[in-house]
């Protein structure tokens, strides 16, 4: 599999990455920072992923460099058979209250330049005859909630882009794969404390690579969150109030 | 504290610690700075050269990684300690050592760069000859000179995932030291298990094992599987490690090795990391946990001085679950590495009310005996014993951190308790 890889550095994408590394498959990494991308690069090299691994600069912030960077992966790999996302930004709703300049920043990029991003490698998988776009949304996008409302609404409409998405273009051979996170340990969860069911990026990764190559659209990870956001859903109102979840 | 990016995250931080497994309290903050920089996602590999061995990796890398990476590909540490639940810079700040200590050295010995960030905030790369006075004591300092942010060093290429092991039953602790021995001149790898609580006439009995690698001949075609890995769950009740249940488990294990000697090829996994099969055993010691108390003692001392240290263990009923002994061959790089020629005995000890007595006491006599302890190990040795310990090597660590860290930005619990600050 050729894979353009958004995120591959940290977290689940990198758990991910190293997982596709070592079955073999060709990865192109974008990213921001050259340095960090280079050190990646190596490390998936040595786990499998070819003596060359190329980096391609993609600013998120920056929906201008979207569509060179996919053609430039696409060069790079010769094709390309999948595009991943698993970039993105992190904060509490207190500091989202408090700084509305960081409000808007991570709104622009986990969703309006999310949605940009995967319109540039839609239109690239397309332009292949189809393949698979993978884009990790989140849980926090399932039910308005007290701890993630500005986080979790851009979630959500990352979640509705990717359903329409689905939608339109199963039919011409691309696969979207959205993947939902409970919480997961990694870095970007760090200053919290975990609550029960808390995942491992090893885990999720293994789940998130099954999906991938099934095709599965939608994938919560670890999956007893499934059924946790279910029962989330269903709360009445009066309760959502109440809660401090 | 936990980042993929230890240099960014670094400046602040008093501490650095891996996977935590160093049994004392090494990798613990002074109480005054709660804050410890863990390493473990910061763990890609950033250089391999197939053909030299030559390995650059950040230092929150895991040896069980770095293991099921590359073994299969037909390289190895050049040193692994007795378990693979440990980062690249743990192994560089304990400077650990392994069965092969007789003929390789420590992992220090190995290392040929590292990248740290120092005290006045600079990321610097230091070696053998670049602020070598900052490498020597970066190996075996315990985290104290500055944080370990890249190990480079060598991996050796190995024939097979399979060890040929030999094991020999052992009378006393005389035949023990003499078949030590005899087994450095031709194997790579050995150790020896003691049975602590046989007194009198078979004082030392026990078990030794000593191995080298299996040649892709003899070993079977298959690499080794990775079978059910049981895991205690709950802390046992510390009852059930009594001097009955332990003298129990010594005897059966003892008679285990009912032939002279036996020998066999078994798994790189079983012979070099047997505790690693029950994930979480220390659980086994109960809510008090235990300690490790390993030291070494020198070749000048003679033969009999690890009767005497064994004595005192078990003339105060200190019952050991399980006893390690090892020969060293020669003297670690760094200022405070552990090891030196002579014998190293670990014990394993239930921590109990008199603990503290218990390992006072052994101290007093390895000080007689002008030996000392292995820091990755301790939580119970008093300042005073130490100091009299390191000596010299001590006062060098102290003139290299002055002159490096002045100000003492780099502490942790166990510096504050050994070395005042």
């Amino acid at each position: 599999m050729r894979v353009a890889f958004l995120g591959a550095t940290k977290g689940m994408g990198r758990a991910l990455a190293r997982l596709m590394a070592e079955r073999g498959d060709s990865l192109c990494l974008l990213g921001r920072n050259p340095t960090d991308l280079q050190r990646s690069a190596a490390d998936l090299s040595v786990r499998g992923a070819g003596a060359v691994v190329p980096c391609v600069p993609c600013d998120l912030e920056k929906p201008g460099m979207f569509a060179p960077a996919i053609d430039a992966a696409r060069a790079a790999l010769g094709g390309l058979d999948a595009v991943d996302v698993t970039a993105g930004i992190f904060a509490t709703q207190d500091e989202l209250e408090a700084d509305p300049g960081l409000a808007e920043r991570l709104v622009h990029i986990d969703f309006g330049n999310t949605v940009l991003f995967c319109e540039a490698a839609k239109k690239g998988l397309l332009a292949e005859g189809g393949g698979t776009l993978c884009v990790f949304s989140s849980v926090a996008g399932e039910r308005g909630r007290k701890p993630v409302i500005i986080y979790g609404a851009a979630k959500a409409g990352l979640t509705r882009y990717l359903e329409g998405l689905d939608h339109k273009h199963h039919a011409d051979g691309l696969n979207v794969v959205t993947v939902k996170p409970g919480f997961v340990k990694t870095s970007m969860t760090s200053a919290l404390e975990p609550p029960p069911f808390a995942g491992e990026p090893d885990a999720v990764a293994r789940q998130v690579l099954r999906a991938i190559d099934r095709g599965t659209p939608v994938v919560y990870a670890p999956s007893p969150w499934r059924l946790v956001m279910a029962v989330i859903r269903a709360l009445p109102r009066a309760i959502m109030r109440r809660v401090g979840f | 504290m936990v980042s993929e990016d230890l240099e960014r995250v670094s400046a602040d931080v008093c501490l650095s610690r891996g996977l935590g497994r160093s049994y004392g309290d090494a990798s613990l903050p002074p109480e005054d700075q709660p804050n410890v920089l863990n390493t473990r996602l910061a763990d890609r590999i950033l250089s391999f050269d197939e053909t030299s061995g030559a390995f650059r990796a950040e230092s929150g890398l895991s040896l069980t990684e770095l293991n099921r990476l590359l073994m299969p590909r037909g390289y190895f540490t050049p040193v692994s300690p007795g378990t693979s639940i440990v980062t690249l810079g743990g192994m560089v700040a304990a400077d650990i050592h392994g069965k092969n200590q007789h003929k390789d050295g420590n992992f220090g010995d190995h290392v040929t760069s590292m990248k740290m960030r120092v005290a006045d905030g600079s990321v610097i790369e230091c070696s053998p000859t670049q602020h070598p006075d900052l490498f020597r004591a970066t190996i075996g300092g315990m985290g104290l000179t500055g944080h370990i942010l890249e190990v480079e060093f060598n991996l050796r290429r190995i024939p097979s995932q399979w060890i040929w092991q030999e094991s020999r039953r052992i009378r006393d602790i005389d035949e023990f030291q003499d078949a030590l021995e005899d087994a450095a001149t031709e194997w790579p790898y050995t150790m020896g298990w003691i049975d602590c609580l046989a007194r009198g006439k078979s004082m030392g009995r026990g078990i030794m094992m000593t191995g080298r690698w299996a040649e892709s001949a003899e070993a079977p075609p298959k690499p080794p599987k990775k079978g059910f890995q049981p895991s205690l769950r709950f802390d046992w009740p510390s009852w059930v490690l009594n001097g009955l249940t332990i003298r129990l488990f010594n005897e059966l294990y003892y008679r285990k090795q009912w032939r002279r000697k036996s020998s066999g090829i078994v798994s790189n996994q079983s012979f070099t990391y047997p505790l690693d099969a029950i994930h979480s055993w220390n659980r086994m010691y109960g809510r008090r946990g235990f300690t490790q108390y390993q030291c070494v003692l020198p070749r000048e001392a003679g033969r009999s001085s690890a009767k005497r240290v064994l004595e005192v263990l078990t003339s105060r009923g200190g019952a050991s679950f399980l006893c390690v002994i090892k020969d060293f061959g020669r003297e670690g790089l760094g200022v405070l590495s552990f090891p030196r020629p002579g014998i190293t005995l670990a014990l394993d000890i239930a921590v109990r009310d008199d603990t503290q007595a218990l390992v006072d006491a052994l101290n007093e006599q390895v000080l007689q005996e002008g030996g000392r302890i292995y820091l990755a190990k301790d939580s119970f040795t008093r300042r005073e014993h130490f100091e009299a310990m390191e000596g010299q090597r001590l006062d060098e660590f102290r003139a290299i951190r002055d002159r490096w860290d002045p100000q003492r930005r780099f502490r942790s619990a166990q510096s504050v308790r050994l070395l005042g600050d």
